[in-house]
């Protein structure tokens, strides 16, 4: 709880770093990220947990956080798009597949697949198109058609092997 | 000029921000001290607004204002502007910004309340009392012109908003003569855009001198800025419209909304910035949509199959408003008469109110409800005279020799349309071969098995590279950087990559060196929009053209500076050099002498900065082509449909980046994928929106999606410089027509005919199922029907 009446205290680690803010107790994750912590990369695009666009690594595990109340993050270790490359700047495989594969159009879907297809390749590092189009089915991408994105999964996960 | 980058598969110069989370949506945009906002909305699809109660809203905690048509005087209740003004229209019925009289279909803004945060808003806007007397509705807009229907507006003469008519040739002798005219009737539905980022608009009035800032998640950026002008009565030149990162289209965001004139008159009256960002219930709501066309038609054929002619009518569901004048209407019509050499065409549509959210245009606005009509009556065709369905696009098309082809039909200012370039033939033959010559074998193999299996094809041209223009400036900093400047808004097609490339080429630098700014009134005086497949032609040439002109230009000053003959000169990454010798200058020690010094003279001839600007004019349209060609398994217990393969044979002129072309292919046909399997926005009886949530509005998503094999045309254009044609909506237009195709190919076994789309498992198996019934399958003809539309049987006729 917080001191402030009506509001509850969330400490929460995202991208390696601790926040600590009292926020109230309806204030879902995805806004959370976006308008207290500023980091503007996690996207909304449905607020009812079909679009993907708002998934974020919640301790190692994709999850919507749009479906998640910010006080539910409590104690929690977070990545979102932000935290993806490394800090010298070196980007994911992930995310330089999705470059290199043209996986992404206006980008707004970006974020979420992103997040999507890190956790299940850091899963699953030997999916074939078939599982990776599972993966991904409960992100919607309304400008690629989703076969540059599989793509780019594919690669990725082969860069992530060691294979290429 | 070398092509280095033109043709190549350059990777995009948008991406490095956009996967790392760096773009800038509306929503992400922090503007100091921003207020937020919510709208009240009408809750029923037709009634009369007795009167607004905000004192319960007003006094919440934390609400800054609650606003209607009143608190705006004049402007908040007069009608908004028209951005296509067409004399076609007789009823011009508009939005209000907000309304204070009659609400014409359940989304309308009756109210705003603006407050410290978007929860306290939304919390105050539903206790906004609003006392609604409800009027009768017409809700089906097949009966929208019966003489008793409700009328859409009260007061309204009828429901007419236009009767459009496009008609060439000697209708009824072709017809009379024809040995085949065959009848059809056929529904059409498209469905909502679904970018994935939804509308949002902001509004600042800067610091000094009250110049009014927008930022809105448009196409086009500059319409928009005319229009708050026109709407609020001030010079357009303090008002400035930025479109920032735009997360998808697809048309809608090209019209103009309430949200986007309620917005800055909110600033405006509150002297704060203010923010409203729609979310995915007012986008059912609220967005336009391309709904219902309901066809009756019929198609002359000669004895080989050649087609010959269509005539017929078409009942339009325009919705309530006319925001954007007719274009969904105008392009099925002009979609007439296809790929085809018809010697006939008698086409009306007749665009009828009623009371649901306007019909404006969607991928492909109202060509792939045409083509879908076009294709299903050219398998109609072979499906009569049992011919390959092939045969009737080989002997109907436009022949090679005959470009440029003129149609009979008239475009949109009245001139011929002329379609400039293309190989529908070669296109389709390209396509059949891909998709191999086993297919009926593979067929019947599956039907001693009971697996149904189906192949489709379907064939489009589609009219890009719409006039006017778009323009752009090309200008050297002294930096050596190159910066264009453009009215073209972009969301998410990767114009700045293409024009970087069209721009290196020209003026011979690195794509590095070069950065894009568009979509901003403030940097660029004019703009159209990022709609009808426009921007590679338009803003594409203009781009060519002013880097032609900046190249020229250095090469003329240096030529100067280097005392050599400018046809020793050289121009590569950027810099001057004389062949043969080691004299050279940069392109950005040119613009420094060019952007001038006190005291220095120019010289003589030349005008101040390595700079030019163009405006590519388009005068008429190109026309991009292609033919799809689809294999689906049906499952015939549960409706079930499997896409097994998609091929398209896609000629879009020279391709600048082939890597994007495909991109906007695959994505256009998955869209249409949604049109012909998923996509339906069902409203019930009362106008209520039935289907508001992405649970009962099904977009395709990835596991029931094929990969998309693409074949490359290059018919270049000979309209403009770089030989180019439109590419965003191509993929779309046939989509659902071939797919629709495949699937009664592989129930051809119960003698179905599929005239409509999208068709949901549940419909399909309730076709098959009252086929069935009628006991109009014998087993017997069963192979004989399959081979009768299967397409890639050569027969002789
Ligand atoms: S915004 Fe969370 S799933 Fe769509
Ligand atoms: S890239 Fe636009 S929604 Fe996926």
């Amino acid at each position: 709880m917080s001191d402030r009446p009506g509001l509850e205290h969330v400490q929460v680690t995202v991208n390696g770093k601790l926040f600590e803010r009292d926020v109230e107790p309806r204030l879902h994750l995805g806004d959370f990220l976006r308008h207290e912590l500023k980091l503007t990369g996690t996207h909304i695009g449905c607020e009812h947990g079909v679009c993907g666009a708002c998934t974020v690594i919640f301790n190692d595990a994709p999850v919507r956080s749009c479906l998640m109340f910010a006080g539910q993050a409590n104690g929690a270790r977070i990545t979102t798009v932000e935290g993806l490359a490394r800090a010298d700047g070196q980007l994911h495989p992930v995310q330089e597949a999705f470059r290199n594969r043209h996986a992404l159009q206006c980008g707004f879907c970006t974020p979420g697949m992103l997040m999507t297809i890190v956790a299940f390749l850091s899963e699953s590092p030997t999916a074939d198109e078939v599982d990776i189009r599972d993966a991904i089915s409960g992100n919607i991408c309304r400008c690629t058609g989703y076969e540059t994105i599989v793509d780019a999964a594919l690669d990725a996960g082969r860069v992530l092997r060691g294979e290429a | 000029m070398g092509a280095r980058y033109f043709g190549a598969e350059v990777r995009r110069v948008e991406d490095p921000k956009l996967i790392t989370g760096q773009g800038h949506y509306l929503d992400d945009l922090q503007i100091p001290g921003v207020l937020h906002a919510a709208f009240v909305r009408s809750s029923h699809a037709h009634a009369r607004i007795r009167a607004i109660d905000t004192s319960g809203a007003s006094k919440m905690a934390g609400v800054i204002a609650v606003l209607t048509a009143a608190d705006f005087g004049e402007q908040g209740g007069k009608m908004m502007p028209h951005m296509v003004p067409v004399a076609a229209v007789k009823q011009p019925l508009n939005y209000q910004p907000l309304a204070d009289r009659e609400v014409c279909h359940v989304g309308v803004p009756i109210a705003v309340v603006i407050a410290e945060s978007r929860s306290i808003a939304e919390d105050a806007a539903a206790i906004v009392d609003v006392d609604f007397e409800l009027l009768p509705a017409i809700i089906d807009w097949r009966k929208a012109l019966d003489p008793d229907a409700p009328r859409a507006h009260s007061g309204a003469p009828d429901n007419l908003v236009a009767g459009l008519h496009g008609r060439f040739g000697a209708v009824e002798d072709v017809f009379a003569k024809a040995p085949h005219v065959f009848a059809e009737t056929f529904e059409t539905h498209r469905g909502g855009c679904h970018s994935m980022e939804c509308r949002g608009v902001a509004a600042a009035l800067a610091p000094f001198g009250g110049e009014l800032n927008v930022w809105s998640s448009t196409q086009a950026p500059h319409m928009v800025r005319r229009l708050i002008a026109e709407h609020l009565g001030r010079d357009e030149q303090t008002v400035r419209v930025i479109a920032p990162d735009v997360g998808g289209g697809f048309g809608p965001k090209c019209s103009l909304y309430p949200e986007e004139i309620v917005i800055p008159l909110a600033a405006i009256k509150l002297q704060r910035s203010v923010k409203w960002v729609e979310d995915r219930t007012e986008h059912f709501l609220s967005t336009t949509q391309q709904r219902d066309q309901a066809w009756e038609l019929e198609v002359a054929a000669d004895n080989s199959g050649r087609l010959l002619g269509v005539r017929g009518r078409c009942v339009h569901d325009n919705g309530a408003y006319v925001p954007y004048g007719l274009v969904a209407a105008v392009t099925s019509l002009s979609a007439f008469p296809g790929p085809y050499a018809l010697e006939a065409v008698d086409v009306k549509v007749d665009v009828v109110f009623t009371n649901l959210v306007p019909n404006t245009p969607v991928r492909g606005a109202g060509r792939p409800t045409a083509c879908f009509v076009l294709e299903r009556l050219a398998d109609r065709v072979a499906r009569e005279l049992s011919l390959d369905p092939a045969d009737v696009r080989r002997r109907s098309f436009v022949r090679k020799e005959q470009f440029p082809y003129s149609t009979g039909m008239k475009a949109r200012d009245g001139s011929p349309v002329s379609y400039d370039s293309g190989d529908y033939h070669a296109c389709l033959e390209a396509v059949l071969e891909r998709g191999g010559s086993d297919f009926l074998e593979r067929q019947k193999i599956a039907l001693d098995r009971r697996r149904y299996l189906g192949r489709g094809i379907a064939s489009y041209i589609e009219d890009t590279g719409l006039a006017p223009f778009e323009g752009a400036t090309v200008r050297v900093q002294p930096s050596g950087k190159i910066v264009i400047q453009t009215g073209a808004a972009s969301q998410g097609q990767g114009h700045a990559t293409i024009f970087s490339q069209i721009c290196a080429d020209a003026v011979g630098v690195t794509i590095e060196d070069i950065v894009v700014e568009a979509g901003d009134t403030g940097t660029f005086p004019l703009g159209i929009g990022a709609i009808a497949s426009r921007t590679a032609v338009t803003a594409g040439s203009s781009v060519h053209q002013a880097s032609v002109a900046v190249r020229d230009k250095a090469i003329k000053v240096a030529s100067e500076i280097l005392e050599a003959a400018e046809a020793d000169l050289v121009l590569e990454d950027g810099v001057v050099r004389v062949a043969g010798s080691d004299a050279q200058v940069t392109l950005g020690q040119l613009a420094f002498r060019l952007n001038g010094m006190s005291g220095i003279p120019m010289f003589s001839g030349i005008k101040p900065g390595l700079e030019a600007t163009a405006f590519y004019e388009a005068r008429k349209s190109t026309f991009a082509s292609g033919t799809h060609l689809a294999e689906v398994e049906v499952d015939v217990e549960t409706g079930r449909v499997e896409i097994r393969r998609y091929v398209v044979g896609h000629d879009c002129g020279r391709l600048i980046n082939p890597m994007l072309v495909d991109g906007q292919v695959r994505g256009g046909v998955v869209h249409g994928i949604g049109n012909a399997l998923f996509e339906r926005m069902i409203h019930d009886e009362n106008g209520q929106p039935v289907t508001t949530n992405y649970a009962d509005y099904l977009l395709p998503t990835a596991p029931e999606v094929p990969r998309i094999e693409i074949i490359h045309f290059e018919s270049a254009s000979p309209l403009n410089p770089i030989g180019v044609k439109g590419a965003g909506e191509g993929g779309t237009i046939p989509a659902a027509a071939c797919i629709i195709s495949a699937i009664e190919n592989a129930i051809a076994p119960f003698n179905v005919r599929l005239t409509e789309h999208p068709i949901s498992p549940a419909r399909l198996r309730q076709l098959i199922k009252a086929a069935t019934i009628s006991g109009e399958t014998a087993p017997i003809a069963r192979e004989e029907a399959i081979m009768a539309c299967s397409i890639g049987v050569k027969r002789t006729v």
